[in-house]
């Protein structure tokens, strides 16, 4: 298990568990109440340094090295998926995924930022950060499902789009742009879901949607409280502060409206247990696809586009 | 392919250094630019594009242009100087005014206020819209300023609300919007009254079917405002969407400089795209793409020639020719 710095006091009972369960194993003594008192402490720490997390916390949470990535949720969320590869211009992104997918009768295409599991697929999928090629695949993969009326099912998890020489010479601006654009007037419903890291432009190059949910502990921000901190306070050490300055929590974000809701994760995080997390977020995906298959596709892209156009904060003055 | 060399990219980021001119083009110009002179200090930021001069051939054609009119010759006062950043010719800021505020010796542009641009592309008399919002605090942010403090700094500074103001007149005759940038005011970054003045710029265009032109000039979205300066990203593009859907043209015009938030949503969603010579316009700025890949970027990356030699833009144009070929696009649209 790997503990973040604010889940110290976890990291010692745990210890202490171990060790406990050693001697239960031996089976001289009997330590089951122990054992017991132990496992609820734990619990009761858990909720305690889960219920009060701040924003550099769930910046740090969203990034825990075993937090389940799209493929995780793909492979336990649905009952077929085929994977689907490349933009038909340039290349296949590996920092973007994409495919078809079922879960019973309810047919998706799906798309999401992918992250690598280990040191050597970490690089392979270029830590999450898309080159202008993997938007264009998830805009290929989108218009397929507008072609035969799928409705669209995103995951956003990049701390950014890369900032590389090739993805500028091949218009990384212009390709999230274009998203924006068609996204807009996708004529299926679009359900998004932050599960990890919402940075920037790189999250809502495929991050436009009739819904937009964020698991607890993620983020998203128009700038990393890293990048944040080197510009604002011009040295990287501020970044606690900017986490907090920048608003990021997706309990923020649903205080602003600018998110539907926030899809509770497991004790201890989606790392703790993931297949209960996917399961969580299947029943809630689900609903949300009942929900929209209901409304006729014309007031889907009316009220779509009213819904961002609505986004904004500002005092009228006479002038 | 003469515009190439304007290529060059040894630039600080955002260079500090002022702009000792934004002299007033003509008389009428409203009294904003002028106070916007007496913070000369302030100024236009300034970023040094062109090595090489220009030929004095393509020069001379440009001076003769219809654009040099006198009457942009009389208003500035004597005894200012101006030292091309690009080239180091010394001319005084009256020559650099009567020259649409470009180097007289390399013809490098210099950055615009919007009401400078829309002092050169309307006939007589235009009249400003959507002046009536202005930025709020929408969450408390506090760097090492608090942002309330940032604004009011930026308006004192420039007499400017925020970083756009949108416009309508008329164009040799034909009518346009033109919502454009500011990039004094804290670097014309994008928050929740630039998309709106944008959205309400689209919605305006829609009905009264007049084309628009967005002047962008910015170094991407305002951080102090946090997701809802990213979810201008989505407004302003899901808008254009609608206004694509009515027919009506969209004129994306990308000035020194356009990136970040602003490149990737409403500047290069132009059903045509065009650019002044030597902007500097990308997704990720120079310094950040310079960090990541851990070696020099090659001449020229990230200009609007550069742009255009990779297919993003349909054409530059220099200063003097704007208008004529802002107007040829508008009847070409057929509006
Ligand atoms: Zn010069």
């Amino acid at each position: 298990m790997v503990f973040l710095e604010f889940e110290q006091p976890l990291e010692q009972l745990y210890q202490q568990l171990e060790k406990l369960k050693e001697v239960e194993a031996i089976g001289d003594v009997d330590v089951s109440k122990n054992v017991k008192d132990l496992e609820s402490k734990i619990v009761k720490t858990k909720e305690e340094i889960y219920s009060n997390l701040t924003g550099w916390q769930k910046v740090q949470l969203s990034r825990h090295p075993q937090r389940p990535y799209t493929m995780y949720y793909v492979e336990n969320i649905f009952d077929e998926f085929v994977e689907l590869h490349g933009d038909r211009q340039f290349k296949d992104d590996k920092a973007i995924v994409g495919g078809m997918a079922r879960i019973g009768d309810q047919r998706l295409v799906v798309i999401g930022h992918q992250k690598g599991i280990n040191t050597k697929l970490r690089q392979y999928r270029n830590f999450g950060m898309a080159n202008p090629e993997g938007y264009r695949k998830a805009l290929r993969l989108m218009k397929i499902a507008e072609r035969f009326d799928i409705p669209v099912l995103s995951f956003i998890d990049t701390p950014g789009a890369y900032p590389g020489l090739e993805a500028e010479e091949r218009g990384q601006a212009e390709a999230i742009a274009r998203n924006l654009f068609e996204m807009s007037q996708l004529k299926v419903p679009i359900v998004c879901y932050v599960i990890g890291e919402g940075a920037s432009g790189g999250a809502i190059g495929i991050g436009l949607g009739d819904r937009v949910f964020m698991l607890q502990n993620t983020w998203y921000s128009v700038i990393s409280p890293e990048s944040c901190s080197s510009i604002l306070w011009r040295s990287w050490d501020h970044k606690e502060e900017a986490a907090e300055a920048l608003r990021l929590t997706p309990e923020h974000m649903h205080g602003f409206g600018i998110i539907d809701g926030i899809v509770k994760e497991p004790l201890g995080g989606a790392h703790n247990d993931p297949e209960a997390m996917s399961q969580i977020l299947k029943g809630h995906l689900l609903e949300q696809f009942k929900e929209l298959s209901k409304v006729k596709t014309q007031d889907l892209i009316d009220q779509r586009i009213e819904r961002y156009s609505s986004i904004g904060k500002f005092a009228t003055v006479t002038s | 392919m003469r515009l190439r060399r304007y290529g060059h990219l040894s630039l600080p980021p955002f260079g500090r250094k002022p702009d000792p001119l934004s002299k007033d083009l003509s008389a009428k110009t409203s009294k904003k630019i002028a106070r916007l002179d007496l913070n000369a200090n302030f100024g236009i930021p300034y970023i040094p594009i062109l090595k090489q001069t220009q030929s004095m051939g393509w020069f001379k054609r440009l001076k003769d242009g219809i654009q040099t009119a006198t009457k942009y010759k009389k208003e500035t006062p004597d005894g200012l100087w101006y030292k091309c950043k690009s080239c180091d010719h010394l001319q005084t800021t009256k020559e650099l005014a009567a020259n649409l505020h470009k180097c007289v010796s390399c013809d490098y542009h210099t950055r615009l206020s919007s009401a400078q641009y829309f002092e050169i592309l309307f006939d007589e008399g235009h009249q400003e819209l959507f002046s009536d919002i202005e930025s709020t605090d929408i969450m408390d942010f506090v760097d090492l300023k608090p942002y309330t403090e940032r604004l009011e700094a930026a308006k004192a500074k420039t007499s400017l609300k925020d970083a756009m103001a949108v416009a309508q007149g008329q164009v040799n005759g034909k009518s346009l919007v033109v919502a454009a940038m500011d990039f004094v005011f804290i670097g014309g970054s994008m928050g929740s009254v630039v998309g709106e003045k944008i959205a309400r710029s689209i919605k305006y265009c829609i009905k009264e079917r007049i084309p628009l032109m967005i002047i962008s000039k910015s170094g991407g979205a305002r951080m102090m405002e946090s997701a809802f300066s990213l979810m201008q990203m989505a407004k302003t593009s899901a808008l254009l969407s609608r206004m694509a859907e009515h027919k009506v043209p969209y004129f994306s015009f990308l000035t020194d400089p356009t990136t970040g938030g602003v490149s990737a949503s409403y500047a290069m969603l132009g059903d045509i795209n065009f650019s002044e010579p030597g902007a500097l316009i990308g997704f990720a700025g120079p310094r950040v793409i310079k960090e990541t890949i851990k070696r020099d970027l090659p001449e020229g990356f990230q200009t609007s020639e550069f742009l255009l030699e990779h297919g993003f833009l349909d054409f530059i144009v220099n200063r003097s020719d704007l208008k004529e070929r802002v107007s040829k696009m508008i009847g070409l649209f057929g509006f």
